[in-house]
């Protein structure tokens, strides 16, 4: 069978609808589009019973209580909410003062956890932005070493979005637990692909996104603990007093009815899944280098998710790659700095060199990938790689035994 | 970033890629000269080789390896296929603009064909400083975006 083109290999950044969701969704735009505010009428009534549904779905899937679910318009916001909703509940000094409280993060965070904190920071709270090592892996042990005494909130991602490591969830949860502080985590690229619990995994806050799980974009929600602790957020859009105040705002019922569906179908398919994109990813990786030399895999090669892969490729420059795998849709670490593109800040933040930084990709694999299309990615890759190789002046000279480092190199 | 159809087909189909040998080998002929530009950190490494005919002085060959975006690919590759065949004198009066214009590149994408004229004149210096002769004044300012 013919294979379209260009292959799809950016699940990372956003998934393709799952029909079976877009069809649970349908009926919601012309029929029963109620709001589910509306207290008098049937319109009303079925909008709020489809988002009750909804919900009950993504507490399933998280191991968490309906009321402890709250709808947003993705993870950015949810983050932003957990982030700065718990700063402002539990500061140590009001607004216009310093010393208001401590955070701990780190640095390879998606920039929707990042930049609140950073905002934060200009606000007068302090942020340690924990540096992770080489393996890009934020375990307990450095999580640790990062608290302070006046600690507020710690907030670490599940899994990155750049390199698909995970972090040590659970051991920090149970840190902060027993440290009394409040674990966030930005479960985007976690949730719906790998089995979560929260009561388990020791989280109190935790943000999803439904269109990184083959559900509609513009929706998620953000988990909210009730009990052991009952975290109170201060919210940050105030209106109507929808989601129990924290959240004002009509609901998006179809992007909610979306996310339940996404939710439901991940609870049942996503072992499989895992499963077989593990086996995939695996092919992927293991064909490239099998078939060329200086590359390397970034981030751990266990605690990683099935289906994101990072590749850098030694000897290559980002833009002239991307040109050619023209025929794979993925994201790449980014080009020339001359044209003020800057290499990824995830990749440096693991220590990869500006080259190599530069010329990475990441290839994510989604629910509808197929081993056709991982071999089609190999030949590109591996094609592409050695052609742009041919016309790599690196390449000769890494080839003739010159150390790149002791060329007299003309900056410009 | 959408290219032009003339970026694209240098890119697919590079002209003259290749040097005149290992990087000592090179060295040490004097009718060589190689100019090499750009730094790996900046994301865009140039090596423009060109090889001089000590009786007509004009360039008999000409080749280019480049580590860099489809424009700088391109810019390289459509330098070396104009300067084949020119005399020395000649070749340094290339300029970046005329590459821009030929392959319609976009501003952010001149100093891609500014590395392609260092490249050429880098080459040139590094031929006549082999064979007793100064550098080349620098005599002109590039164009440069915005
Ligand atoms: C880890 C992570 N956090 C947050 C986001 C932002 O999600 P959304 O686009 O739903 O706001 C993304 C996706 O881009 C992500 O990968
Ligand atoms: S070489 Fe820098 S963008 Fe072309």
């Amino acid at each position: 069978m013919a294979l379209k083109l260009p292959i799809y290999m950016d699940n990372a950044a956003t998934t393709p609808c799952d029909p079976r969701v877009v069809e649970a969704m349908l009926p919601y735009f012309t029929e029963m589009f109620g709001n589910a505010g509306s207290r008098n009428h049937s319109y009303g009534w079925a909008a709020e019973t489809a988002a009750d549904t909804a919900r009950g779905q993504v507490a399933k899937l998280l191991g968490c209580t309906d009321k402890e679910v709250l709808f947003t318009s993705g993870a950015t916001e949810s983050n932003n909410l957990a982030i700065k909703g718990v700063a402002y509940m539990y500061q140590k000094a009001p607004a216009g003062q310093s010393g208001r409280g401590h955070i701990v993060t780190c640095t390879i965070e998606h920039k929707a956890v990042l930049d609140p904190c950073k905002r934060l920071q200009k606000e007068g709270f302090d942020v340690t932005f924990i540096e992770p090592p080489a393996d890009g892996v934020v375990t307990a042990e450095m999580v640790k070493a990062a608290m302070r005494a006046d600690t507020i909130l710690v907030t670490i991602m599940w899994a990155n979005n750049e390199l698909g490591t995970i972090n040590q969830v659970r051991e920090i949860g149970a840190l902060c637990k027993e440290r009394g502080v409040i674990f966030h985590t930005d479960a985007t690229q976690w949730v719906g692909k790998m089995p979560t619990n929260v009561e388990q995994d020791n989280v109190d806050l935790l943000s999803l996104s439904a269109h990184k799980l083959f559900g509609p974009k513009g929706v998620g929600a953000l988990y909210v603990r009730r009990h052991r602790p009952r975290v109170r957020l201060q919210a940050l859009q105030e209106g109507g007093g929808q989601e129990r105040g924290f959240r004002s705002g009509t609901h998006n019922i179809t992007g909610i009815v979306g996310l339940g569906k996404a939710c439901e179908i991940a609870m049942a398919e996503m072992e499989r899944d895992a499963l077989r994109l593990a086996k995939l990813k695996s092919k992927l990786e293991a064909g490239v280098l099998a078939q060329l030399d200086s590359c390397v895999v970034n981030g751990n090669a266990e605690k990683r998710l099935p289906h994101i892969s990072n590749i850098s490729f030694g000897f290559v420059e980002g833009e002239g790659l991307m040109m050619a795998v023209k025929d794979i849709a993925c994201s790449s670490g980014s080009a020339c700095t001359s044209a003020s593109l800057e290499p990824s800040y995830v990749l440096k933040g693991i220590g990869v060199g500006d080259e190599l930084a530069h010329s990475s990709l990441r290839l994510s694999l989604g629910k509808w990938t197929t081993e056709a299309e991982v071999d089609f990615a190999i030949e590109q890759v591996v094609q592409g790689v050695k052609k742009l190789r041919v016309m790599s002046p690196l390449y000769d000279m890494h080839k003739e035994g010159i150390d790149l480092s002791s060329v007299q190199w003309a900056h410009h | 970033m959408p290219y032009g159809p003339k970026v694209i087909d240098h890119y697919e189909n590079p002209r003259n890629v290749g040097n005149f040998g290992t990087q000592e080998q090179m060295k040490s002929d004097k009718r060589v000269g190689v100019g090499l530009v750009g730094a790996p950190e900046c994301g865009d490494v140039m090596q423009l080789c060109i090889k001089v005919n000590e009786q007509t002085g004009k360039i008999e060959d000409a080749k280019f390896k480049t580590f860099g975006c489809g424009s700088a690919i391109a810019s390289s590759s459509l330098a070396t296929e104009w300067i084949k065949g020119m005399s020395v004198e000649e070749a340094a009066e290339l300029r970046n603009t005329q590459l821009v214009q030929e392959l319609s590149l976009p501003p952010v994408k001149i100093h891609c064909s500014v590395l392609a004229e260092d490249a050429v004149k880098a080459a040139i210096n590094d031929y006549r400083k082999k064979n007793g002769l100064p550098d080349m004044a620098e005599d002109h300012d590039h164009a440069k975006a915005g």
